[in-house]
């Protein structure tokens, strides 16, 4: 396999502040990987360093092949991001915020895009409604047909099931099993769902204190650490308890 | 940075910020209420002038063509510093950042949708004045194009600088949009000549595109014909202007990039 992601010695500083510390890591192509760790492990600084939003301090990021730094835009069109906390214009409907991004991503036969994808997610009846008037769920599923718009090759993901009820929260997850199976995309997600991590994830990088403390797939850190789940083992290395070192 | 940019990209965030006026038509009756107001008002204060001022009773409409071609370089500015705006205001930033659009591209869309507002915005109160005060400020021909054309440009140079101090300085410097450029009012001359100024003052006020614009405006009103060096002056300074409004925000915008601050942008 090769690698979709390749992060050599990164360190993001801001002013007196080490929020990424010398992190380095290889994303397979097709896998899907976590970032995890306690709020301010530096796992939104690193996610946004590999979207090109953040410049690192020092350190060299390759997407798909591409230095991030220098050629991004030659990446973007084959990338995508979702999150929560990034809002798409609000006034605008459905249908016209993925008319919009469709442009700007370049998409062909974007109307039939569109359909494919509200019919995927289940848009239809609400596609004509401004996004400011969605529900959480409706418009996390808005959030997701922006992102698969452009078919991307990789996709990363900010807490994707965030204030979610479980019922779309686990409709959600089978949705990006699925279209990883049928695509081979790569998939990247922070997330503080550790259920979620074990169920989605081939590899899990364990973040704290701006470095990468641990990694591995989900099952070899539970037995690693002994444990029986995840996010025993998150608790485990936020505490400071490492099971495995002592044995 | 490459300099080349997509026309279909800067046609998506033109389409982007089109979709928004389709759907409410108070942004568009506010984009033309300011102009017709000030023309209005101002229309009314010409007149009284004209039955009491030998200056003004020369050419009754100066004061009328001033309004409608400050309002150009008012709603220039305004255009571009809104279309930046709402992204703020909607937290796309994030999305856009994150998308193929290039930073140039960002501002040429921004610039395409100053120039729509600014139609929208003026000509309702140009064409409101000809049966109002019975004066057409088309009937200046060719050099209306000109004059509206510099006048713009000025205002997408301050509508630049002030998204950058938005992007920069984050939402609490957002009323910079429609301040600032009131800042440069009154060395502009938009109401009388530049030799009223202070005589220090003078040389700052022929910095400014807008001095040469509007003393071109009054030479051609007034009779004295169509000032050529005055408007190749505006023009120059203009490209100076916007050269380095878009050189401001492309830096601002880079060092939002070392900063982490496309992300966390929003009201």
């Amino acid at each position: 396999m090769t690698a979709a992601i390749k992060v050599s010695s990164v360190s993001k500083r801001f002013g007196p502040v080490l929020a990424v510390d010398d992190i380095s890591f290889t994303v397979e192509t097709g896998s899907t990987t976590a970032l995890l760790g306690g709020n301010g492990a530096g796992k939104t600084t690193t996610l946004s360093m590999l979207l090109g939003l953040l410049l690192p301090s020092s350190g060299a990021i390759a997407i798909l092949g591409e230095d991030m730094v220098r050629h991004r835009y030659r990446v973007l069109p084959r990338l995508n991001f979702s999150s929560p906390y990034v809002e798409l214009p609000l006034r605008l409907t459905v249908r016209q915020n993925l008319t919009v991004y469709g442009h700007l991503y370049g998409v062909a036969q974007l109307g039939h895009r569109i359909a494919e994808l509200a019919e995927e997610l289940e848009l239809a009846d609400f596609i004509d409604r401004p996004a400011g008037k969605l529900s959480a769920g409706q418009k996390t599923r808005v959030g997701l047909a922006k992102a698969l718009l452009n078919k991307p090759d990789l996709l990363m993901l900010d807490e994707p099931t965030a204030s979610l009820d479980p019922d779309t929260a686990d409709w959600v997850r089978s949705y990006f099993q699925d279209y990883r199976d049928r695509t081979g995309a790569t998939i990247v997600l922070a997330s503080h769902n550790m259920t979620e991590v074990e169920r989605m994830c081939d590899h899990v990088l364990i973040m704290k204190q701006g470095r990468i403390v641990d990694q591995g797939s989900p099952a070899e850190l539970i037995g690693r650490f002994g444990r029986d789940t995840l996010e025993e083992v998150f608790l485990d290395i936020a505490r400071d308890r490492r099971k495995a070192a002592e044995s | 940075m490459t300099l080349f940019l997509s026309l279909r990209r800067v046609g998506a965030m033109c389409l982007r910020h089109l979709y928004i006026l389709k759907g409410s038509w108070p942004r568009i009756l506010e984009m033309a209420y300011w102009p017709a107001i000030n023309m209005v008002v101002w229309g009314f204060t010409s007149q009284f002038f004209a039955t009491n001022s030998t200056w003004v009773a020369q050419a009754g409409g100066v004061l009328i063509g001033a309004v409608i071609l400050w309002d150009v370089m008012f709603r220039g500015n305004l255009g571009v510093a809104l279309s930046f705006l709402e992204e703020m205001w909607s937290r796309n930033l994030g999305h856009l950042s994150v998308s193929p659009l290039r930073p140039a591209e960002l501002v040429a869309s921004m610039l395409c949708m100053s120039l729509v507002r600014t139609v929208i915005g003026v000509l309702p109160a140009a064409f409101l004045a000809i049966p109002l005060y019975h004066f057409s400020i088309f009937e200046l021909g060719l050099p209306l194009l000109a004059f509206w054309a510099s006048l713009m440009v000025s205002g997408w140079a301050i509508g630049l600088g002030v998204s950058a101090l938005v992007l920069r300085f984050g939402l609490g410097a957002e009323s910079l949009a429609w301040v600032l450029i009131f800042a440069i009012a009154p060395l502009a001359g938009i109401y009388y000549p530049i030799s009223t100024l202070p005589v220090w003052l003078q040389p700052l006020a022929w910095a400014l595109p807008p001095a040469h614009v509007f003393e071109g405006m009054r030479s051609l009103m007034l009779g004295h014909g169509f000032r050529a060096d005055l408007l190749v002056s505006a023009l120059a300074l203009n490209a100076l202007y916007l050269a380095a409004g878009v050189a401001v925000f492309l830096w601002v915008w880079h060092g939002a990039r070392i900063r982490g601050a496309l992300l966390n942008v929003g009201e």
